[in-house]
């Protein structure tokens, strides 16, 4: 966990203070609408079709356990009861009151969070590896690189007022838990053949009307120049980016007219007036920002210890959700757990304000008191003995967080859609509730394996259906709901964007679409080895096309 | 020639104005008195451009109590009440679609 320090807590305290005033002007008459509008989404407070939503960020997907129970206390006394964890590792509250919201981030001020650049043209909340800190595939923690340019950009006024909104992404793992090249600016640390780590660079990605996949303007980066490199690309993006045409205005529509290579040679001459300056990291600061991340005070223990062997022998569904929810710590003993979000007829990622003060007592008994959320909208326990696994086990089945499809075709990532939100066109959350009710079987989940279904409500894709396995796009034509599907979108280290299969299809047949999709694929496939995603690559979607067009 | 606000109100069939009120966000719909109410069959319906214009005036005007106010279209039934004239402003009036998570299994 980072710890904040006294200017941090200041800083919240002050914007809690400023907002009460704001909302009792705006409530007075004394703010119209056109002049508080701007002031509430500066602190993630949106406008939806039934209420006030509030964004609170949670910086790098990490969550203390007191701060889940804030949440949770939030949930209850100022919502309805429950949280919807989001594909930028943020929460959303759904049904605030105006009136009651000063009081609300009060209570979340407590606990060191807030809605600050939850929304707004500026540096929205740094995401990273939900499994930062404790990935055995890591080089080093994220999440002190992404504190570094948190502190840095949080109230800049330089990036306050961009073109339009600017998401950054860090990773340093082998492989990509993050979606590292849908981000605006994507940041990889790897190693160079002399062993040293650094960063690869990558600018221009995004979804929405226009997806384009982020492209490396410079392969490797030395660490000391991360922050001067990231203040370079701001500035040039905050120079020539579009102001003129809101569809036009992220920094991916710049990128790619202006092609990679000319933006990056603009990026470089920004950067050669200002790589020595201040921003340049020395290891003091580095370290530092490190120190303000405590780590747990692990056991020395043993991988593998015999009473969790017996206890997979004992119970096949233990046994089951060990293996699909279960992954591996870079502490020998230790184990990353994985809740699913996405019980069957759920709405993924929605979280009752009682499962949260469980999972929350859960993390402090058995994980250290942390929590994280992951972009595809379930949380995780970081650090679990292996030992206490049934135990864990058997209080996530009783509070329904045990589903074990993790990865698998019930696992959906999706927005709110038109449920809730006013830019949707859609509704999102019907679809993947009968999607899930369709594979409710868990035996032909498993048998279909890796599989991801992502969809949005509209084209501002906040579900990120461009790079789902599955893609599904809900759109309006004539007043009734139809969807459009697409084919082999993927967010890993290989990322690309989906293809369009056809036609868009009617509300009440995507679930039947996706069921021909994912029997097509089961008559094509070479073997139970071979993933979804790759017998798609080898066959080209033409066979998945007849067979959805087919029928109808 | 008429004004720009003229032109951009077309009316094919009654409308509503509604709005988000402003202290809880909650859906409202302007009434005949001049007030805003959460209740479709008690709001004003407009049947051609000149009213529907008062309508949104008056409403653009109230920025005190409501956020957003604009033009919706409503089916009237044969018994004098009003149904949402589609599925957005049915949504907006009775809920999402699916049921909340509290009630879900927990």
């Amino acid at each position: 966990m980072y710890i904040y320090d006294s200017i941090d807590r200041t800083l919240v305290a002050e914007r809690v203070a400023e907002f009460r005033d704001q909302v009792a002007r705006r409530l007075s008459g004394e703010l119209t609408e056109d002049e508080f509008k701007p002031l509430r989404l500066m602190n993630g407070v949106y406008l939806q079709l039934h209420a006030y939503m509030l964004r609170i960020a949670n910086p790098y997907g990490t969550l203390s356990s007191e701060q889940l129970r804030r949440l949770a206390h939030v949930a209850r006394h100022y919502d309805r009861g429950y949280g919807h964890f989001t594909t930028r590792q943020n929460i959303q509250f759904h049904w605030i009151k105006l009136e009651q919201l000063p009081d609300a981030m009060a209570d979340l001020a407590d606990a060191g969070m807030h809605g600050m650049q939850t929304s707004g043209n500026n540096v929205r909340n740094i995401t990273t590896d939900q499994w930062a800190g404790v990935a055995p595939d890591e080089i080093e923690d994220p999440r002190i690189w992404a504190e570094i340019i948190r502190q840095h950009v949080t109230l800049h006024p330089e990036f306050s007022f961009m073109p339009r909104k600017f998401k950054i992404c860090v990773g340093t793992a082998s492989h990509d838990r993050a979606a590292l090249r849908i981000h605006d600016l994507a940041l990889r640390l790897h190693r160079n053949a002399a062993g040293e780590a650094g960063f690869e660079v990558m600018v221009g990605g995004g979804l929405g009307r226009t997806p384009y996949l982020a492209q490396t303007i410079r392969p490797f980066l030395k660490k000391r120049d991360l922050l001067s490199y990231v203040e370079a690309v701001l500035r040039t993006y905050n120079q020539f980016g579009r102001r003129d045409n809101i569809w036009k205005a992220r920094i991916k529509i710049l990128v790619h007219d202006l092609g990679a290579a000319a933006f990056a040679k603009d990026v470089e001459a920004e950067w050669q007036s200002i790589k020595d300056g201040p921003l340049a990291l020395d290891a003091a600061t580095v370290a530092e920002i490190a120190s303000r991340f405590v780590y747990p005070d692990y056991e020395a223990l043993e991988d593998g210890p015999p009473a969790l062997a017996a206890a997979r022998r004992a119970d096949s569904r233990f046994d089951r959700w060990v293996n699909n929810a279960v992954a591996n710590h870079k502490k020998p003993g230790y184990a990353i757990v994985t809740l699913s979000l996405k019980p069957e007829g759920g709405t993924p990622g929605d979280c009752t304000a009682v499962q949260m003060d469980a999972i929350a007592d859960l993390a402090d008994r058995y994980s250290f008191s942390e929590i994280r959320i992951g972009h595809e909208q379930n949380l995780a326990l970081p650090h679990v003995a292996q030992r206490d696994l049934p135990a864990v086990w058997r209080a996530l089945d009783a509070l329904g967080l045990a589903t074990p499809n993790i990865g698998l075709v019930s696992d959906i990532i999706s927005c709110p859609g038109l449920d809730y939100c006013s830019l949707a066109n859609a509704r999102s959350i019907p679809i993947a509730q009968e999607i899930t009710r369709r594979f409710h079987d868990l035996d032909r989940q498993r048998e279909l394996g890796r599989l991801h279904i992502n969809i949005s409500g509209c084209i501002n894709a906040c579900g990120h259906h461009h790079v789902g396995h599955i893609g599904i796009l809900g759109v309006e034509k004539n007043g009734e709901e139809f969807y459009q599907i697409t084919l082999g979108g993927k967010a890993d280290d290989n990322a690309e964007l989906g293809t369009l299969i056809g036609p868009a299809v009617p509300y009440a047949k995507v679930a039947d679409v996706v069921e021909d999709i994912a029997d097509t694929y089961v008559a094509l496939r070479t073997g139970p080895d071979e993933l979804f995603i790759d017998t798609l690559a080898r066959t080209g979607i033409e066979p998945f096309r007849e067979r959805v067009y087919a029928a109808r | 020639m008429a004004s720009p606000l003229e032109r951009k109100i077309k009316i094919t069939g009654p409308v509503v104005v509604t709005a988000n009120r402003v202290a809880d966000g909650a859906v409202i719909y302007r009434d005949a008195d001049g007030g805003w109410t959460t209740r479709l069959d008690a709001a004003a319906v407009a049947t051609n451009a000149a009213s529907a214009r008062a309508l949104i005036a008056e409403a653009n005007a109230d920025d005190l109590r409501a956020v957003g106010p604009y033009i919706a279209p409503v089916e009237l039934t044969a018994s004098g009440g009003r149904r949402p004239g589609n599925l957005r402003e049915l949504i907006r009036l009775s809920g999402p679609t699916i049921d909340l998570p509290v009630s879900f299994g927990i």
